[in-house]
């Protein structure tokens, strides 16, 4: 398959970049929902509209409502929704949660599906329980009560994790925490009782939730997948949201790029632009090397899961590494080269500093995934 | 598709039949490729073959049409062969710059007649060239050339020095840039092929810090070249004083090809290579994986820029991003190799080390962002016309 986007992809591309710009942009939804302190931190509306668009359930196959698509199309609407830092849980809600009820049973599907393509749901997913994403490690425990499971235990960074009306939770069934066994999904509604949610305010103006379960009682068809066969369904939401933010990440790194670019084309000092001075020049073509690398890279990710490849995984964790380190090159270059006026709330470069540093965190960082690449890689 | 597929079997089963097993390990130095030439020697019966059989199938340079001795196979089909010859390890049957850099450059601006005689030539590794471009007073600033060619009616009489000419002491001919015009910077500059048996080309051997000295100066001393070498063959590329035209063009390949030594086709991991010698440190162990995630990036970047050089969506200038990133990343691969070598690879004859095979690599590689345009130079290109940065 060619690296470049077929026809109908760059016409996707063409939408959702114009959509974004317009409906999504900073001043229109970040600025807007963080001026008024929102306790969502992105809009209802705006998911609606997302909705309309199709949006919401790209990646829901046909035969369920959605529009079947793959991580390649995921990956342009995330591309353009880091481009304009639009606040949105497209990644958790479409590209992750999604993902995982494909595994579900249809009543479930049933249940949960059409809010989310309409736009009327959100979903979450709960997977962390410290402040680092490890995955291989799951202590919270889900254990046999009557004919459904009962829950207990925390999770940490669950993305707009109060704003959901259902969360994806990742449990033990059986074994011990770091078990790659005994791993079970749960799709738990947002009114279970003994479901405690403490949300914050993150550093890039999102929301998330510090969840605690404690005795959370769930019906035996919450159950996503096997009982305690979670694992290879938790591994491929893993595998989507990897390259998921990898995509979003491209996005970032290119808007900060972009709005770089153009400041060193209009500030003048010395009596010339200061995009004359080679120094900077060299920097920025430097930063533009590595962010068509990273989007290439990412782009290569996304077609190898759609098409089930062997080293899917491997590439997946690729992306997301080399994109954590580009975008942080992007937003840090972005700052410095904007001067001090890079460093005022009014212009946009910081929200992209912001936002990168949530983004390279959620689904593992750079360091988290270069230890991958070289696991997976036989040292 | 299916055509591609019986293609994909047809060559599988051609490479299987044809390339010996020497021919399936990986390179181990200088030796083991071969340039052909009219002084050329193979180094085993096993390169002898799979050089002739390559030949002889058109599979020294697959996407030239077949009258200029190529295979006249299609992008999707050379991809298919490259493919299925980086699967079983095969070497290249013939390095060139006849095949990287002129070639290219004659299919693109050659008459009829210089590619009838010069690219056969080439695909059948029967002269060897070597470019000379550079001056001790032209590096960078190329095009302040002073190798100045008198018009003599029939022919140019040649003066001046090149210098860094790589294999210019093993080479057949020589493509290169000499000044006709002095009046004129950019139109001034002629693109010529001659000889490097003509009286009055000498050669010096320059000695590299890797031990090496492949590269030479060259002089010129009162060179006759002739204007032409028979029928619609003049010795000149492209129009007289129009050579810069040329040599950009062939420049941009050069940059391709010295980019693909970054690692675009490895898909081995370094670390994975390295942890082979015993235990990694583990900041050694987290800087080879960072280094394989840029690697593996860098050939999905690869990968990206063949395909879109295909249907023509790259950005003209592109290859001069490759070009830079892919020797950086070259450059990175043998000091994390030279560490993990300890102190083995510091060994500078023995014999367990193939003659410091490690050590010379090292430092050959210190080229890479010097030769064909340094990175600053590709920086600043990268600036100009891709990013279109103010000033010039
Ligand atoms: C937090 C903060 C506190 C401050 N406090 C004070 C204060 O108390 N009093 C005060 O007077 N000022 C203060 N300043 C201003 C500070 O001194 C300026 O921001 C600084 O001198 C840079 O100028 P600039 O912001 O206009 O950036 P610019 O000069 O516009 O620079 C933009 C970018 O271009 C680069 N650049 C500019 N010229 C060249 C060149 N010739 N070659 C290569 N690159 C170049 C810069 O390095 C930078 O990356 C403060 C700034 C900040 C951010
Ligand atoms: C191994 C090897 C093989 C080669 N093979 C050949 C060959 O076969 N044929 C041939 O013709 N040539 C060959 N070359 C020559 C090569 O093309 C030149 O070395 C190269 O173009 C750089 O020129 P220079 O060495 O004169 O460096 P200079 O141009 O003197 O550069 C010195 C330093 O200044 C920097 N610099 C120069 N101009 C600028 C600028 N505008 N902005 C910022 N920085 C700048 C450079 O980047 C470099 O770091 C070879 C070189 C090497 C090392």
């Amino acid at each position: 398959m060619a690296l470049y986007h077929t026809d109908d992809q760059a016409m996707l591309a063409e939408t959702a970049g114009q959509f974004m710009a317009e409906e999504g942009a900073i001043a229109k939804q970040l600025r807007h929902w963080r001026d008024r302190q929102c306790k969502d931190g992105f809009g209802h509306d705006l998911w609606k509209q997302m909705a309309e668009m199709g949006f919401t359930g790209l990646l829901v196959p046909e035969a369920d409502g959605g529009l079947g698509m793959g991580n390649v199309e995921a990956g342009i609407v995330l591309e353009e929704i880091g481009r304009n830092l639009t606040p949105s849980p497209f990644l958790t809600s479409s590209v992750m949660a999604a993902g995982a009820l494909a595994h579900a049973s249809a009543e479930a599907k049933g249940r949960w599906l059409p809010g989310l393509i309409a736009g009327d749901s959100v979903f979450a997913v709960a997977i962390d329980e410290g402040p680092k994403h490890r995955p291989e490690t799951i202590a919270t425990k889900a254990e046999k009560s009557g004919n459904g499971f009962r829950l207990t235990g925390k999770k940490d960074f669950v993305v707009y994790g109060a704003s959901a009306d259902m969360i994806v939770v990742a449990a033990r069934t059986s074994g011990s925490d770091s078990d790659e066994d005994g791993v079970t999904l749960f799709a738990v509604p947002k009114d279970a009782a003994g479901l405690g949610h403490n949300s914050v305010r993150l550093v890039d103006s999102s929301m998330a939730s510090h969840l605690t379960l404690e005795g959370v009682e769930l019906d035996g068809d919450a159950v996503i997948g096997e009982v305690d066969g979670g694992r290879s369904v938790l591994d491929k939401v893993l595998d989507a949201g990897r390259v998921g933010a990898a995509a979003e990440g491209v996005g970032v790194a290119r808007g900060a790029m972009d709005r770089t670019v153009d400041y060193l084309k209009q500030r003048k000092q010395f009596g010339r632009m200061i995009g004359e001075f080679q120094a900077l020049q060299h920097r920025a073509a430097h930063l533009y090397s590595e962010v068509e690398i990273a989007r290439a890279v990412t782009i290569k990710a996304q077609q190898l899961l759609d098409g089930g490849a062997e080293n899917a995984s491997l590439m997946a964790s690729v992306a997301k590494a080399k994109v954590g380190k580009t975008a942080q090159l992007a937003v840090q270059e972005g700052v410095q080269m904007h001067g001090g006026i890079g460093m005022t709330d009014e212009y946009d470069i910081g929200l992209y500093m912001k936002r990168d540093r949530a983004l390279s965190e959620f689904m593992g960082d750079v360091y988290y995934h270069a230890d991958r690449v070289a696991r997976l890689s036989g040292y | 598709m299916a055509d591609l597929d019986a293609f994909r079997a047809e060559t599988r089963a051609w490479l299987e039949e044809n390339c010996p097993p020497e021919m399936r390990e990986p390179v181990q130095g200088e030796g083991d490729v071969y340039w052909g030439g009219r002084n050329a020697t193979f180094k085993s019966d096993a390169q002898k073959a799979w050089f002739e059989a390559c030949r002889d199938k058109g599979y020294t340079v697959p996407s030239w049409p077949k009258e200029y001795g190529g295979a006249g196979l299609s992008p999707a089909e050379a991809k298919v062969l490259r493919e299925e010859m980086a699967a079983i390890n095969a070497r290249p049957p013939l390095s060139s710059f006849g095949i990287w850099m002129l070639g290219p450059a004659l299919l693109h601006f050659g008459t009829e007649g210089q590619k009838k005689r010069f690219l056969t030539e080439i695909a059948r590794g029967e002269i060897r060239w070597c470019q000379g471009y550079s001056e001790p007073g032209s590096g960078s600033d190329l095009v302040s050339l002073q190798t100045f060619g008198e018009d003599k009616g029939d022919h140019w009489t040649v003066n001046g020095q090149k210098v860094w000419t790589s294999y210019a002491d093993k080479a057949d001919w020589i493509f290169c840039l000499v000044r006709t015009d002095k009046a004129n910077k950019y139109q001034g500059i002629t693109f010529m092929l001659f000889d490097m048996a003509t009286a009055g080309v000498s050669t010096k051997p320059i000695l590299l810090i890797s031990g090496n000295s492949p590269f030479c100066e060259t002089f010129f001393d009162d060179v006759d070249v002739p204007k032409s070498y028979g029928e619609d063959i003049p010795a000149q590329v492209g129009e007289v004083n129009r050579g810069w035209d040329v040599a950009k063009y062939l420049l941009g390949h050069e940059r391709e090809m010295i980019s693909a030594t970054g690692g675009g086709d490895r898909a081995t991991s370094l670390g994975a290579v390295a942890a082979r010698n015993g235990t990694l440190d583990p900041v050694l162990r987290s800087e080879l994986a960072l280094f394989d995630i840029d690697a593996l990036s860098f050939t999905a970047m690869s990968e990206k820029f063949l395909d879109e050089i295909k249907v023509g969506k790259a950005h003209p200038a592109q290859p001069n991003m490759m070009k830079y990133a892919g020797t950086e990343l070259n450059k990175t691969r043998h000091e994390l190799l030279m560490a993990a070598g300890g102190s083995t690879a510091l060994e500078w004859d023995s014999e367990e080390t193939r003659g410091g095979a490690r050590a010379r690599d090292w430092l050959r590689t210190k080229a890479n962002s010097i030769e064909g345009g340094t990175s600053e130079v590709m920086l600043g290109v990268i600036a100009k016309r891709i990013l279109e940065l103010p000033g010039a």
